[in-house]
C-alpha cells in the first residue's frame, strides 16, 4: 500500500517542481483530449504553446501576450494575498466588471472634453469601483460572519446584469443608432489607454501589473502586513496571539484584490476592449484563480503563470482558426491544469511511503 | 403592470418546477457537508449533468435514460474531487473551484453540437382523475416524475440522517473525523460515498434544467444555480426539511420575478434578473448569525497520521 507521511517542513524542491509537472501532465492529457476530438495532438499543443511566440503569425500574436497577461496577473496578485490568508475572494470577475463600468462612466461623463486629468481620474474610479464591490462581501463577513465565497460569487451575476443594464441604458452611445454598447473609448483620446510602445502590447495595465508584482513581493517579504497574511493562513490561532486583527485583514485583503481587479477592468475597457457591452467580460476573473494557484501564490510565480495562461488564450484562438478546435477545449485545458496542480501539490507537504500500516 | 394576470394556482405549480433543480443539488450537498466535506463544485457537476442528460436523452429519445446518465455523469465528476481531497489531501475550496471551472469547459465542449435542438419531452406522471381536482390537482398531481423524485430524496435523506445507523456514522464523521476514525469507521470511504451522492444529485438537478425547465442546451445554462444550492444549505442550517422550504421560497421568487418581467414591469429586465442573487445574499446574511449548526469538521482535511 502507498501511504502519505507528513513532512516536517514543506519541500522547497517540490514546490518549484509541482507546477512544472502539472503543466507537463496537462499537455499530455490535453493532447489525448485533442486526439479524441480528432485533431492532431502534437500539432495542437504546438499551436497553443509555440506558434503564438515563434510561429508564422507571431508578429501579430506576440503583443497579445502582454495584453492578455496584464489583467490576469493584476487580478491574480490581489487574489493570492487573500488566498494566502484563507480569505477566498472568488468574485474577481464581478469586481473587474464594476471597475470597468466606473472607469468608463468617468470617461463618458467628460466626453468630448480634452484633459490630462481624465485618464488618472478613470484609474482612480476604476480601482474604487472594484474596491467598493469587494467591500460588500468583506463587510458582510466581518459584521455578520457571512461566507465571502458565496457572496462574492453571487455578486458576479449581479455585476453581469449591471453591465447589461449599463450597455443598454445610461452608458449607451447616443450616436449608436440604437445599438447596445457605449461609445468606443479607443476613439476618445483623453481616455484611451493606448500602447506605450507601439506594437508591443505594453499598455498602462501591463505596467500596473508589473508594479503590483513588485509591491506584492515587498509586502509579503518585508512588511508586517505580509507577515500577518502569512501567519493567518498557516496558523490562525497563532495569528491571534501575534496581534493580528482578523476583521481588518479580511477588509484589507478583499479590498486590495477588489481594487486590483477593478483596475484590470478599467485598463481593459479603456484599451483593448474599448466599449461597454454585454460581452465585455471573458472570464479573466476566474482564470486568475488558476493563475494564482499555478504561481503558488508567489508574486514571481504569478508573473510566469499569468504569461503561460495568456499563452493558452492566444494559442487557443489560433488553434480555433487553424485546426478548428472548439473554443471550449481551451477552457477544459485550463481547468485540467488546476486539477493536475492540486493533484501533485501534496508532494510538497507529504512524502509517499510504501508500506502497510493502518488502512485509512 | 398587471399582477391580476398572474394565476396563483399556476404560480404554485410552476414554483415547484423552478425549485426542483436547486433542491436536488442542495440536498446532495447537504449530505456531503454533513460528512464534513465542503464541495464548491456543485455548479460544475450540475452543468455536466445537464449536458450528459441532454445528450443522452436526445440521442436515445428517452428522458429517463438521460436522467440516469446525468446522475452518473455528476457522480463521475465528483470522483475527481473525491480523489483530490481524500487521497492527495488537496485544499477543498480550491478543488471545488477547479471542478466548477473544468465542468463549465467540459460541458461546453460536449454540448457544442447540441445547441438549438429540442430534447424529447419528459412525460408527466398520470394520476388519472386526481389531476382534474381544482386547485389541488395542478399543484400536487400535474408534475413529471423528477419533481416527485426530488421530494422523495429530501424525505429519504431526512429519514436516513435521523433514523439509520449509517446516517449516524456519516454525521459522526462530519462532526469529528478523528474520533470517528478512532472508533474504527472508515472516514475516507464514508466521505467518498457522500461526495458521489452529492455529485449524482447535482447531476440530476442539472438535467432537470436542460430537459424540463428550459428545455434545451445552451452554454453555462445553470447560471449560478449550483452556487445558490450551496447558499441554500447554509439557509437550511443543514436540515433536510428546511432545504425544501428554502428551495420553494427561492422558486417562488424566481417565478414572481419572471412573471413581473412578462407582465411588463417598469423596471428594466436586468434589474429584475439580479433579484434572485441579491435575495440569496440577503438570506445568507440573516442565516449566518448562527454558525453553530454547521458540521464541526466541515472543510477540514483528514489524515490518519495527525
Amino acid at each position: 500500500m502507498l501511504r502519505l507521511e507528513r513532512r516536517p517542513q514543506p519541500s522547497k524542491m517540490w514546490s518549484y517542481l509541482t507546477p512544472l509537472i502539472a503543466v507537463a501532465a496537462t499537455m499530455i492529457v490535453g493532447g489525448l483530449l485533442f486526439a479524441a476530438l480528432g485533431k492532431p495532438p502534437v500539432e495542437a499543443i504546438k499551436t497553443i504553446f509555440w506558434d503564438p511566440l515563434f510561429g508564422p503569425f507571431a508578429s501579430y500574436s506576440r503583443p497579445q501576450l502582454l495584453i492578455k497577461a496584464g489583467p490576469l496577473i493584476l487580478i491574480a496578485i490581489g487574489l493570492a494575498l487573500g488566498f494566502k490568508a484563507g480569505i477566498w475572494n472568488i468574485g474577481a470577475e464581478g469586481q473587474y466588471i464594476v471597475g470597468a463600468i466606473c472607469g468608463a462612466a468617468v470617461a463618458l461623463a467628460f466626453y468630448p472634453m480634452d484633459g490630462f486629468f481624465i485618464f488618472p481620474l478613470m484609474i482612480l474610479f476604476g480601482g474604487l469601483g472594484g474596491f467598493l464591490w469587494a467591500m460588500i462581501p468583506a463587510l458582510l463577513k466581518t459584521r455578520f460572519g457571512t461566507n465571502e465565497i458565496l457572496v462574492s460569487l453571487m455578486l458576479v451575476y449581479v455585476a453581469e446584469q449591471l453591465l447589461a443594464a449599463m450597455a443598454l441604458g445610461p452608458l449607451k452611445n447616443p450616436e449608436g443608432y440604437g445599438f447596445p454598447g457605449s461609445r468606443n473609448l479607443q476613439q476618445y483620446e483623453a481616455a484611451y489607454n493606448a500602447e506605450i510602445i507601439a506594437g508591443t502590447g505594453m499598455h498602462w495595465g501591463v505596467v500596473a501589473a508589473l508594479i503590483s508584482v513588485i509591491m506584492a513581493y515587498i509586502l509579503l517579504g518585508r512588511h508586517v502586513l505580509g507577515f500577518h497574511i502569512r501567519v493567518t493562513g498557516e496558523a490562525p490561532r497563532a495569528a491571534g496571539f501575534a496581534g493580528v486583527h482578523t476583521g481588518r485583514l479580511v477588509v484589507i485583503c478583499l479590498g486590495l484584490s477588489g481594487a486590483l481587479a477593478g483596475l484590470a477592468g478599467m485598463f481593459e475597457i479603456s484599451g483593448p476592449s474599448g466599449v461597454v457591452s454585454i460581452d465585455f467580460n471573458v472570464g479573466y476573473g476566474f482564470t486568475a484563480i488558476i493563475v494564482a494557484f499555478l504561481g503558488r501564490l508567489h508574486p514571481l510565480g504569478i508573473l510566469l503563470a499569468g504569461l503561460l495562461l495568456a499563452l493558452t488564450y492566444i494559442g487557443g484562438e489560433m488553434a480555433q482558426m487553424t485546426l478548428n478546435l472548439p473554443s471550449a477545449a481551451i477552457q477544459v485545458f485550463q481547468g485540467m491544469l488546476l486539477f493536475f496542480l492540486l493533484a501533485v501539490d501534496f508532494l510538497t507537504n507529504y512524502r509517499v511511503r510504501i508500506g502497510q500500516k493502518e488502512a485509512v | 403592470m398587471d399582477f391580476s394576470a398572474i394565476n396563483p394556482v399556476l404560480l404554485i405549480a410552476s414554483l415547484m418546477v423552478a425549485a426542483t433543480p436547486i433542491m436536488l443539488a442542495a440536498i446532495g450537498e447537504l449530505v456531503v457537508e454533513k460528512a464534513g466535506v465542503l464541495n464548491l463544485g456543485v455548479e460544475g457537476m450540475m452543468i455536466v449533468g445537464a449536458v450528459a442528460g441532454f445528450v443522452t436523452a436526445f440521442e436515445t429519445g428517452s428522458p429517463i435514460l438521460g436522467f440516469i446518465m446525468a446522475a452518473i455523469g455528476g457522480a463521475l465528476l465528483s470522483l475527481v474531487f473525491a480523489f483530490l481531497t481524500q487521497f492527495v489531501l488537496a485544499n477543498q475550496v480550491a478543488s471545488g473551484l477547479a471542478l466548477t471551472l473544468f465542468g463549465l469547459g467540459l460541458s461546453a465542449l460536449i454540448g457544442q453540437d447540441y445547441v438549438g435542438v429540442k430534447p424529447p419531452p419528459t412525460p408527466k406522471v398520470n394520476f388519472g382523475a386526481l389531476a382534474d381536482i381544482p386547485v389541488i390537482g395542478p399543484i400536487l398531481f400535474g408534475h413529471d416524475l423528477v419533481v416527485y423524485l426530488g421530494l422523495g430524496i429530501v424525505a429519504g435523506t431526512w429519514a436516513f440522517l435521523k433514523y439509520s445507523r449509517a446516517g449516524l456514522i456519516l454525521k459522526a464523521v462530519g462532526e469529528n473525523h478523528d474520533a470517528a476514525h478512532a472508533l474504527g469507521y472508515k472516514v475516507v470511504r464514508v466521505r467518498i460515498l457522500a461526495i458521489m451522492f452529492g455529485g449524482a444529485c447535482a447531476g440530476l438537478g442539472g438535467a432537470f434544467i436542460s430537459l424540463i425547465r428550459v428545455p434545451q442546451w445552451t452554454e453555462g445554462m445553470t447560471a449560478g444555480a449550483g452556487w445558490i444550492a450551496l447558499a441554500l444549505v447554509v439557509f437550511a442550517s443543514w436540515k433536510p426539511w428546511r432545504v425544501l422550504i428554502g428551495a420553494y421560497l427561492y422558486g417562488g421568487i424566481t417565478v414572481l420575478q419572471l412573471n413581473a418581467q412578462a407582465a411588463g414591469a417598469r423596471i428594466p429586465v436586468e434589474y429584475l434578473s439580479m433579484s434572485p442573487y441579491l435575495i440569496t445574499i440577503l438570506v445568507l446574511v440573516f442565516m449566518s448569525a448562527d454558525r453553530s449548526r454547521a458540521p464541526a469538521a466541515l472543510g477540514k482535511i483528514f489524515h490518519a497520521s495527525n
